[in-house]
């Protein structure tokens, strides 16, 4: 094929500016004009071969004007900016645009993997599942024979080449809502914009392409006596101007989902040459209408035939659109081959716009005198009831062999006539495009007369119009655009007028009167190599073949074949293939079925789709102390969404030294910690006590104001669920606290009982962990810490007993002070508003300066409670109860509460369960996280008895310990085992102990 | 999917917590049957259909409400408020 | 035929005109040993094990639809069995053992590729829960390591290792001996060997009731071509996943631990090899693998709703990519091709049921959650052992029906009762 630019005029290159334009194809510099498409430029410069398919690498040239693209694509840019398999017909050309061609060694003119082809009868549908398996001697061999197969396998194939260096652009979501969405702005979707945009609805116009306008864009009817173009550019600038309409041009609706939520991807500065980096690459539309006109046209099909992959074959609409509007000559000569009138169209255009149409091809015999005249006007020779049987020339087209055709047999003759020729635009009919409503799940329902499928029976409220339901042609598109207007306006609600709810005549339309309906021809099969799927290289005889070994199911085909499912998703392939297979079992094509389409409707970047949550913009939840830690040297460390400290780290420590060191200081003198994490539940009402004793294990009815108690909740299956104190401020008022990871859950599983189960009650919860800031003080000397600064209470044991609440001021503060531990010494946690949570931290280092206060981090914080035997999240794994925790006592006999009646159940009090006890380390090797309790040595340890759950290295023991979780563990202390880590090459002998490795008679927290 | 939150109005489903099905009716407090219980918490009739359950606001006003919802098609039936305050809407 | 190398370059030369389809499209017989209802990947194994380790091939395999419309066809592929559990690792080793000899044992390319399954680690806190994990699956006899930051930075380049990540890498959990399979070719794989032992495939017949010999379950009444026939058996299975509840119904079993929800699988154009291994992020949920066509294809939380719409909704999507992205920062210009949804029998704690029962003559096999396809032969192999005998088989003896009411939950995750959080 030689593609050309053509001389420029009216009516000739109608997308195209007067600037001139540089970019590069394969290391090369082109020019181009403003307005082409890479695909365009490329063959304005006459290149022909653009792509390599994916299996057999044949060269392939451009296909189509648009984007449903099978051969021609790219890779664009470098570097992070790579962006590979680009379909070169959706790229608008910009200066200084750098492509490349893909999928080929060392060329694309010259690709080495071509050899592919001449296993092409062994490389058949399912090849891959028939052979590979490897010599059957050993299994465990074999594996490694696919495997070794496979590397070369997937080297060979894969399109283009991605990058791993990241993305620097980036990308916004919009959030939208509408009355009215209409999908495509061509001739239909314009008649029910302007009519649904009358009304003073909302309306948003999604328009693909760059321009809106549609097929009117290189349309040569007449429309109110104005060229269609130049009339669709009055009513979009009409609409534009319209405040209650927004055209959003280069965005493709790409999904449809649930209640009219559609998912659209505008294309922000792709085009640009010059991007502004500020605004986003793209832009993600999540809208919601509440009715919707799809108005997205047709695609057009080709007829399969022998040798038609080769480069300079294309659909004939798209030859049409290159000449008309890119003003390029797809060939130096044409022959159309089609089995419809639009086939026609196309020839009598390009010769129009100065290319020469050597000959049309129609395997129908009976044609329309008004149809012969338009190719007699573009001198064609005309070749009624014949088909192509084979095409010349192995890199393009030099011609091609015809033969007369049986409509009815699908027979072609003996005879042969060779038509010399470069390009061959190929028309097989149209399809419906209505893949956003099969997404929906909308069967499809084939259409005899149109040869086509159509959308079927709305699901959602959405009215088609236009090519897409089948209403092919300007009138019946903007007639039809029309009646979905009306209908979508009834969705919305909208009151009309009588007089506007009838359907005008619609403009006036000067233009060709034709058929759209094909003959039922989707192949000509002359036993050379056609394809169907383009990309895939599914030939015809790969469809036979499915069919011969059983798969005729259209997903089978689908999916034995490869058919449909590459990167164009099989827009040009799959209603041929359907055909095929249909003819090959003897059904009709209604029979056959189509397989559902999926969105996207084209490839989208996942960048657009994350949107914000692109990258690590993940919501991070920092205390109101965050940055005092950071200040101090502390590292931080995610815990959960949280970042928390993990020790403050003093010059040349590690961790180990500065937890142990933390830790120390603790049970020697004072320490300060942040709590602010932890969950805050504020739970009021008349019936607050009785709410937390139905949600506790343990009795709340009795707990007097100003006092706090530990409580455990479970789940309604008996299992533990969370955790943590409860204190009573006033009669009826509460603050529940929760683990830092519980949060969430606790506050839904709170909500769930108030709501649903008992909304009698009269109890009030409100989620304030952000309102309060906390800081545990704990040791020995913390009472003298508090001493020294709080006013307005009493701390001393007897104004602050364990368990007790006060209110107090610090340094000017209002604070409340709990007294309890979790390190197992004298303790208190100091509450305050969010907003004073740094000044407190500050009064209250400053405050324990005398007494060597030190600030401790998370790591310290679990040493402490692990030697206390305290139990947290790793031991409340969602699989144990109160009982493998040492936290019978605390479950009350008394009452029912949420769980009380599951955690009867036999299997909970036997006694080989996992149960909580401690391990210290014997020979003083570090227990390392995650190890299993076993009886047997390193090589041979046998079967696991239990793991380990929370390990540190005890200051207070002098040895490494852990929190485990052993079977039947309560009746094994004293006993020596293993802590075995494989994974981490440790075996460590251990001996069991109680959990209450600290002052176990609690005398240090009470005193 | 879109559902109508009695308080807040129509509202994305992502804004919701799902909690499950809504025939399943905690056995009242002084009911301890193991039975009652396990069937309470362990079985659902799972009906491809109308479904009665229960969604979350929860980052709306956090209140719950019971959606009726086909679960083959995903059309929603009706939003109805549960809890408390729940009379005062009705 | 059996399929070799040979027999390709035969038929190649003969226009392939001799290859015969893969299975048989036989006429029902009125009576069966067995019938198993559902033609997908657990019903189809279990009827291949039926007739080749226990010798039963007068057995059925009813399929509403094509043959593997379901969750076969419709999963990410990833084949692993780095479990925590002890009844879960043990069967899950018993499929890897499978998995590693099936094409062979089915004369058919599954393309098992054992390339390596990678979990994420992003706190040290998280590395302690894998080293936990890998111990036990060690103590199981299934390979595991525990890698450092490094070393998967060396495994998977385009990962985002540095420290200033959002959610950091710390390491990661490999089985270096999982993977990945073509999910269709295990369909028909499985349905192609069977058939050749005698089993009746019986595709586009849809089960709309059972037969009952009092309590007994005695075979069941289907729709094909749009007629009513009963086909009896002495033992009636059932592995029909996401429709476990609707069948059920049928023969009277109104309710079940069993909730179905969708979930949406995606995956990407294909690109030249970019990831090695299958990966999994830690931060939250998402797994990703390249396939031999290149494509990258990834999965996260199921859309939590009860669902038995084959489509989920944006939500999801937005989560997925977004977490794709920050394990693999380069992958925002990769372009999505293709999401579709399964729908899934979640059951109350994440893991299946493979049982006698609940009704005389019947047999359950449910309740795989999303991780049903790694499971397909150990599935198929015990269930039809339980068949056969009347009594599950060591490997599956956990995976009860009634283990929920006894309190003696499966829980990986430690969920609770919430079929919609495993």
């Amino acid at each position: 094929m030689s593609a050309f630019r053509l001389n420029l005029r009216d009516g000739v290159g109608t997308n195209l500016s007067d600037k001139s334009i540089s970019f590069s194809f394969d290391g090369k510099s082109y020019r181009g004009i403003e307005g082409d498409t890479l695909a365009s430029a490329l063959l304005a410069n006459g290149l022909s071969i653009i792509g390599r398919s994916f299996k057999y690498h044949r060269p392939r040239g451009v296909f189509t004007a648009g984007s449903e693209e099978p051969n021609a694509l790219v890779t664009l840019h470098s570097g992070g900016r790579t962006e590979p398999n680009i379909r070169a017909t959706e790229v608008e050309l910009f200066e200084g645009l750098v492509a490349r061609s893909q999928n080929r060694r060392p060329s694309v003119n010259f690709d080495l993997m071509a050899v592919n082809q001449l296993a092409g009868k062994a490389f058949s549908a399912g090849f891959y599942y028939k052979t590979f398996m490897g010599p059957a001697l050993r299994g465990h061999k074999a594996t490694r024979f696919w495997w070794v197969c496979e590397q070369f396998i997937r080297r060979a194939a894969g399109l283009g080449r991605g990058t791993t260096i990241p993305d620097p652009d980036h990308y916004a979501r919009m959030n939208a809502f509408c009355d009215i969405l209409v999908v495509g702005s061509g001739a239909a979707g314009l008649a029910a914009a302007r009519r649904v945009a009358a009304s003073g609805v909302r309306v948003i116009v999604c328009e693909e392409s760059a321009r809106a306008g549609g097929a009117l864009a290189s349309s040569p009817d007449f429309i109110d006596g104005e060229p269609a173009r130049e009339w669709s550019a009055d009513q979009i600038a009409e609409l534009s101007a319209m405040d209650n309409v927004s055209i959003l041009t280069r965005t493709t609706v790409q999904g449809y989902f649930d209640d009219n939520t559609f998912f659209a991807i505008e294309r922000v500065t792709d085009h640009l040459a010059h991007k502004d980096r500020t605004v986003p690459r793209q832009r993600a539309w999540n809208i919601r209408a509440k009715s919707a006109v799809i108005a997205t046209g047709a695609l057009e099909r080709p007829m399969v035939f022998a040798g038609n992959d080769r480069p300079g074959i294309m659909l004939a609409d798209s030859a049409r659109r290159y000449a008309v509007e890119f003003g390029t000559a797809p060939g130096r000569a044409v022959a159309v081959f089609t089995n419809n009138d639009t086939g026609w169209l196309a020839a009598r255009d390009l010769a129009k716009a100065g290319v020469i149409v050597t000959a049309i091809v129609d395997v129908r015999t009976d044609i329309e005198a008004s149809i012969r005249v338009l190719g007699e006007e573009c001198r064609a020779t005309i070749h009624s009831g014949s088909a192509i049987r084979s095409v010349k020339g192995m890199r393009g087209v030099n011609g091609i062999v015809i033969a007369t055709y049986n409509e009815l047999t699908g027979e072609l003759g003996a005879d042969s006539k060779t038509i010399a020729c470069d390009c061959v635009a190929v028309s097989g009919g149209w399809s419906p495009a209505f893949h956003l409503t099969s997404q929906q799940g909308g069967k499809p329902v084939w259409d005899t007369e149109l040869q086509a499928f159509l959308p079927g029976d709305p699901l959602q409220k959405w009215h088609g119009a236009g090519a897409m339901a089948g209403e092919f042609g300007l009138a019946q598109a903007f007639r039809s655009g029309e009646e979905a207007a009306l209908k979508a306006l009834a969705d919305t609600g909208v009151a009309m007028p009588k007089q506007a709810a009838k359907i005008g005549s619609g403009p006036d339309i000067d233009g060709d009167e034709i058929d759209y309906a094909p003959a039922p021809v989707f192949e000509i099969n002359s036993g050379g190599k056609s394809f169907v799927d383009l990309q895939h290289d599914v030939t015809a005889e790969d469809v036979r073949l499915a069919h011969r070994e059983g798969f005729v199911s259209v997903e089978h085909l689908k999916r034995y074949t490869t058919l449909g499912m590459a990167t164009d998703q099989g827009k040009t392939s799959n209603v041929t293939g359907l055909a095929i297979m249909a003819a090959a079992s003897n059904k009709p094509i209604a029979d056959t079925g189509t397989t559902r389409f999926r969105p996207p409707y084209t490839p989208v970047a996942m960048g657009a789709i994350a949107g914000e949550k692109y990258g690590h913009l993940a919501a991070e939840r920092l205390t109101p102390m965050h940055d005092i830690h950071v200040e101090s040297g502390a590292g931080m460390y995610a815990n959960g969404p949280w970042m928390r400290p993990e020790t403050y780290n003093l010059p040349g420590e590690t961790v180990e030294q500065a937890y142990i060191r933390e830790t120390k200081a603790v049970r020697a003198g004072v320490g300060i910690v942040d709590v602010s994490t932890l969950g805050k539940i504020d739970v009021q009402g008349p019936d607050a006590a009785e709410f937390l004793n139905r949600v506790y294990t343990n009795g709340f009815a009795k707990l007097p104001v100003g006092k706090a108690r530990y409580g455990l909740m479970l789940r309604e299956d008996g299992f533990l669920f969370d955790d943590g104190t409860t204190w009573r401020f006033d009669e009826h008022r509460y603050l529940m606290t929760t683990t830092t990871a519980g949060a969430g859950r606790v506050m839904e599983h709170l909500e769930y009982y108030r709501d649903f189960v008992w909304p009698d009650l009269k109890v009030a919860l409100a989620s304030v962990s952000d309102e309060w800031a906390g800081v545990a003080v704990a040791g020995p000397k913390s009472r003298e810490l508090l001493k020294v600064c709080v006013k307005k209470c009493d701390v001393s044991d007897k104004g602050l007993p364990f368990m007790g609440l006060v209110d107090g001021v610090i340094a000017d503060i209002p604070v409340k002070i709990a007294r309890l531990s979790f390190s197992g010494e004298l303790a208190f946690e100091v509450y305050c508003g969010a907003h004073w949570g740094s000044a407190l931290w500050h009064a209250l280092m400053s405050a324990g300066r005398k007494l060597d206060v030190v600030p401790y981090g998370l790591e310290a914080l679990s040493t402490l409670r692990i030697e206390k035997g305290h139990v947290a999240g790793p031991e409340l794994n969602g699989r144990t109860t109160p009982h493998d925790l040492g936290l019978s006592g605390m479950v009350s006999s008394k009452k029912n509460f949420v769980g009380s009646v599951l955690l009867q159940r036999e299997t909970f009090s036997k006694q080989d369960r996992l149960q909580l006890v401690a391990v210290k380390s014997l020979d003083g090797q570090r227990i390392r996280g995650g190890s299993h309790l076993v009886a047997g040595s390193k090589d041979e340890p046998g079967i696991s008895q239990g793991h380990t759950t929370s390990t540190c290295f005890s200051p207070e023991l002098g040895c490494y310990i852990s929190l485990a979780l052993l079977e039947g563990g309560y009746k094994r202390h004293g006993e020596k085992l293993f802590a075995t880590n494989p994974v981490r090459d440790a075996h460590v002998a251990i001996e069991v102990l109680s959990h209450h490795m600290v002052d176990p008679e609690g005398g240090r927290m009470r005193g | 999917m879109r559902l109508t939150c009695p308080y807040c109005g129509p509202r994305d489903h992502q804004e919701f917590t799902y909690r499950g099905d809504a025939t399943a009716a905690r056995p009242a407090l002084d009911n301890t049957s193991v039975d009652d219980h396990n069937a309470y918490v362990y079985d659902r009739s799972n009906p491809d259909g109308l479904h009665r359950e229960l969604w979350n606001h929860t980052s709306g006003c956090r209140t719950h409400m019971i959606v009726e919802r086909n679960t083959v098609t995903h059309d929603v039936v009706s939003c109805e408020p549960v809890g408390p305050f729940a009379e005062q809407l009705k | 035929m059996r399929y070799s190398a040979f027999a390709i370059l035969k038929n190649a030369l003969r226009g392939n005109r001799d290859w015969v389809p893969a299975w048989r499209k036989p006429e029902p017989r009125s009576t069966y040993d067995v019938i198993i209802v559902g033609g997908g990947g657990h019903g189809l194994s279990t009827a291949f094990y039926l007739a080749s380790v226990h010798g039963i091939t007068n057995v059925a395999v009813i399929e509403k639809g094509y043959l593997g419309s379901g969750n076969v066809g419709r999963n990410t592929t990833i084949v692993r069995s780095n479990y925590r559990l002890t009844p879960n690792s043990g069967f899950y080793e018993k499929s890897m053992e499978l998995w590693r000899e099936l094409s062979h044992a089915l004369n058919y390319n599954v393309m098992f590729s054992p390339r390596g399954v990678l979990n994420l680690a992003h706190t040290p806190g998280q590395m302690d829960t894998h080293a936990e994990r890998g111990n036990q699956m060690r103590l199981m006899g299934v390979q595991s390591e525990l890698l450092d930051r490094d070393q998967v930075a060396r495994l998977n380049p385009g990962l985002d290792v540095s420290g200033s990540a959002r959610f950091p890498v710390h390491g990661g959990l490999l089985q270096p001996d999982a993977g990945n399979a073509r999910h269709d070719a295990v369909a028909w794989g499985y349905a192609r060997a069977a058939d050749q032992l005698g089993v009746d495939i019986l595709e586009n017949t849809e089960v709309v009731g059972f037969l009952k010999d009092g309590e007994r379950i005695a075979g069941v009444e289907v729709m094909r071509n749009g007629e009513p026939m009963e086909i009896r058996a002495a033992k009636t299975a059932v592995a029909v996943a996401g429709n476990t509840g609707r069948v059920m119904k049928m023969a009277g079993v109104d309710k079940l631990p069993i909730e179905t929800t969708v979930l949406q699988a995606f995956v990407s154009e294909s690109i030249k090899p970019i990831i090695p291994t299958v990966t999994t992020f830690g931060a939250g949920h998402l797994y990703v693998s390249q396939s031999d066509k290149g494509g990258l294809v990834f999965g996260g939380n199921i859309d939590y709703y009860n669902s038995y719409a084959q489509r989920g909704n944006l939500p999801v999507w937005e989560e997925v990519t977004g977490e794709l992205i920050a394990m693999f920062p380069a992958f925002a210009r990769l372009r999505l091709l293709r999401c579709w949804g399964g729908v899934m029998d979640m059951s109350m704690d994440g893991s299946p049921i493979i049982a006698t029962g609940p009704l005389p003559g019947m047999y359950l096999n449910a309740g795989w959650c999303y991780g049903g396809f790694k499971a397909t032969p150990a599935s198929g192999w015990c269930f039809a052992h339980t068949i056969a005998n009347d009594k599950a088989h060591r490997l599956n003896e956990a995976f009860t029906l009634e283990r929920f009411k006894d309190g003696n939950p499966i829980d990986e995750l430690g969920a609770g009762p919430t079929p919609w959080y495993h």
